[in-house]
């Protein structure tokens, strides 16, 4: 009898056992080591802890290795790693202004108070494949300047001083957490920043540059772009003060965006903000993108039917763990469902051919 | 897995899910949000139904996986592994002795009973998804009772093909209130959910559980002029011969040569071993052949 699909135990354990060894690959070649994929593919690294929501790059880097290099695998082998963890509390709010910035640059100004510093950065590379790398080459040491010891003001307070960006009022507000709530709709901004910071690269990107193209037309200028290390403080309730507790690396993006005004605010610019783990600038400018196209409403500017207006469109797809999760579970088998539909369509066909020869007999 | 707590999700995990399956079973077919948690199989694949076995599941409890009806599809034997080794409870394919049964598309034949529990694994919980892709609009039409566009949408498929064209998946009403999503079950299936055991319903991704308790009215939407039709395949099995059971279709060689045989294989097998047989059973061969 056929059984493709009832495989069972066996054939899991078979499937499992050639799934290890295509992941270690010809064996007469070095096995990868974690910390080679930490160092090397420190991108993919920052990729996984952004959307993992776990800031770890050794984990990150053994779940690239686990997963064969597929990322959204390896985001999910983070995610299922995460949820077992106990929320033992919360840290106080990092400052992006005392960021050690290795990178920090605006394109609304041609230089700011604090410099422009372009940092290791693909933008002004010539993407031409450096045939030297296939014969793993040492680099040159690069240049080094002096850190700056005072902190780097963001570049928006210039603007806000002024009165010409709508100012962001601070809360004490503890944020909702979208790891042990459900989403609940309408969500504030400090909850969808979550969803956006999680939500996948590729779906954010995608939403921000149909932004750009008219679909909830919104022009953007990234009024800064910074990326470095903040110290991370918390509470510790038997201290009875905060203490640092380590130290992240964050990219921030920060765009203005021009506003023409409504009947209660004069024109001004307003604001939309991403903040991601790592040097991940693509997603944390996206994701500045979509958080002020989803500021619409608040801001009182026309709410268009494109799909970056919508809260519920973007925060119930933005997730790559449901979506890939839920794409590809219709590969499991379905043919109890299938059947029913068989003997529904087949009954269909027979009452159509029956009417119809009765109609060519009449 | 010593690492892990018994059944995978620690304590506090568990009350919540706990809290939403009361708050579930207390308003039948409403569907309540909770925190879903990320497990280590992914969405799609029953991470809804484990999230609620989990919860359920205590170290005397008995538990049995089906997809499909079968104790061993794949996933069956996946997520029946999982609880064998994070909670390391007894496990059966016998529908009479489980205590817990999960299941992904099927209803088991035989008749369950007070004290069972069955956990459907379910994709999309909301009925009216696919006449209203807005969840913030569908909750309001479950608080508003409003369930025209589905009658409206019932009817549509009545005037165009001549019949409700939804063969699993079909709406309930539960104890008059809310339309309820069976999961995708085929609708031969429906009427079994007026049963003595708990039913709860678990989707991951979409964040909802939601319950039927023990003897719950559970209508199929219809109309008086056409009435609910539980069809199956019009054969008998060709195993054991049942002729009461959900078939699943086999095609057997390369002309399209086909078998039925019961989609419940526990049932099936039950029924093989005390005598009944079918037009292809192997032991009438093995009969025929010492005749």
């Amino acid at each position: 009898m056929y059984v493709a699909v009832k495989g069972g135990e066996r054939a899991i354990d078979n499937a499992h056992a050639w799934l290890a060894e295509e992941r270690r690959g010809d064996v007469t070649v070095a096995e990868l080591t974690v910390p080679q994929i930490r160092e090397q593919l420190a991108l993919a690294v920052n990729r996984v802890m952004t959307e993992g929501s776990l800031y770890d790059p050794d984990l990150a880097a053994l779940a690239i290795k686990q997963s064969r290099g597929d990322l959204i695998e390896a985001i999910f082998l983070i995610r299922a790693y995460r949820t077992t963890l106990p929320r033992i509390g919360h840290s106080h709010p990092v400052e992006t202004d005392k960021m050690a910035c290795d990178r920090r640059v605006s394109a609304t100004f041609k230089d700011v108070p604090g410099g422009q510093v372009l940092g290791p950065t693909f933008d002004y590379t010539h993407r031409l494949l450096d045939f030297k790398l296939m014969a793993e080459g040492e680099v040159p040491e690069a240049a080094v300047a002096d850190p700056r010891l005072e902190p780097t003001p963001h570049v928006t307070s210039f603007l806000n001083k002024e009165g010409l960006i709508q100012s962001e009022a601070a809360g004490d507000e503890i944020p909702p957490d979208l790891t042990r709530e459900p989403l609940e709709l309408p969500a504030n901004r400090a909850l969808r920043l979550q969803a956006l910071t999680r939500g996948d690269e590729g779906f954010i990107l995608s939403m921000a540059y149909s932004t750009q193209r008219g679909y909830g037309n919104s022009h953007a200028f990234v009024g800064e772009l910074r990326i470095g290390k903040v110290a991370v403080e918390m509470d510790i309730p038997e201290l009875g003060f905060a203490i640092e507790i380590g130290e992240v690396e964050l990219t921030e993006c920060e765009t203005v965006n021009k506003f023409a005004g409504s009947k209660v605010e004069p024109p001004q610019f307003t604001r939309g903000y991403g903040l991601t783990f790592g040097q991940t600038e693509r997603k944390a400018i996206s994701m500045a993108l979509v958080d002020r196209s989803l500021r619409s409403k608040e801001l009182g500017v026309e709410v268009s039917n494109s799909p970056a207006h919508d809260e519920e469109f973007v925060l119930y797809h933005c997730d790559n763990i449901q979506a890939t999760g839920f794409l590809e579970h219709i590969k499991l088998p379905h043919y109890v469902d299938f059947q029913s539909e068989m003997e529904l369509v087949r009954k269909m066909r027979v009452e159509i051919a029956s009417a119809s020869a009765k109609e060519a007999a009449e | 897995m010593s690492d892990y707590n018994f059944a995978y999700l620690d304590e506090q995990t568990k009350r919540m899910i706990r809290r939403a399956i009361l708050k579930g079973i207390a308003v039948p077919g409403y569907q309540v949000p909770f925190a879903s948690r990320e497990m280590p199989m992914p969405y799609g694949w029953g991470t809804g139904g484990v999230q609620v076995s989990a919860a359920c599941l205590m170290p005397e409890d008995v538990l049995k996986v089906i997809d499909q009806g079968a104790d061993d599809t794949t996933n069956a034997v996946s997520i029946r592994k999982f609880f064998e080794k994070t909670a390391e409870v007894a496990v059966t394919e016998k529908t009479r002795e489980a205590t817990v049964i999960q299941t992904r598309h099927r209803i088991p034949e035989e008749l369950l009973t007070e004290g069972q529990i069955l956990v459907y694994q379910v994709p999309i919980p909301e009925p009216l998804r696919f006449l209203e892709p807005r969840e913030t609009e569908t909750r309001k039409m479950h608080a508003l009772e409003e369930y025209g566009l589905m009658h409206v949408k019932l009817y549509e498929d009545i005037a165009k093909h001549g019949h409700i064209a939804t063969s699993y998946a079909y709406p309930v009403k539960v104890e008059g209130r809310y339309v309820m999503d069976p999961s995708p079950i085929p609708k031969f299936d429906n009427p079994k959910m007026e049963m003595a055991a708990i039913q709860l319903f678990g989707a991951g991704r979409e964040q909802r559980i939601y319950a039927v308790p023990p003897y719950t009215k559970v209508v199929s939407l219809d109309f008086e002029d056409h009435p609910f039709d539980p069809s199956k395949a019009n054969h008998p099995c060709d195993l054991c011969g049942a002729e009461h059971t959900y078939l699943d279709e086999v095609i057997i060689d390369d002309d399209g040569g086909r078998m039925f045989v019961c989609s419940d294989t526990d049932y099936c097998a039950e029924r093989q071993a005390t005598g009944h047989r079918g037009r292809l059973s192997p032991s009438q061969d093995l009969e025929k052949a010492a005749e």
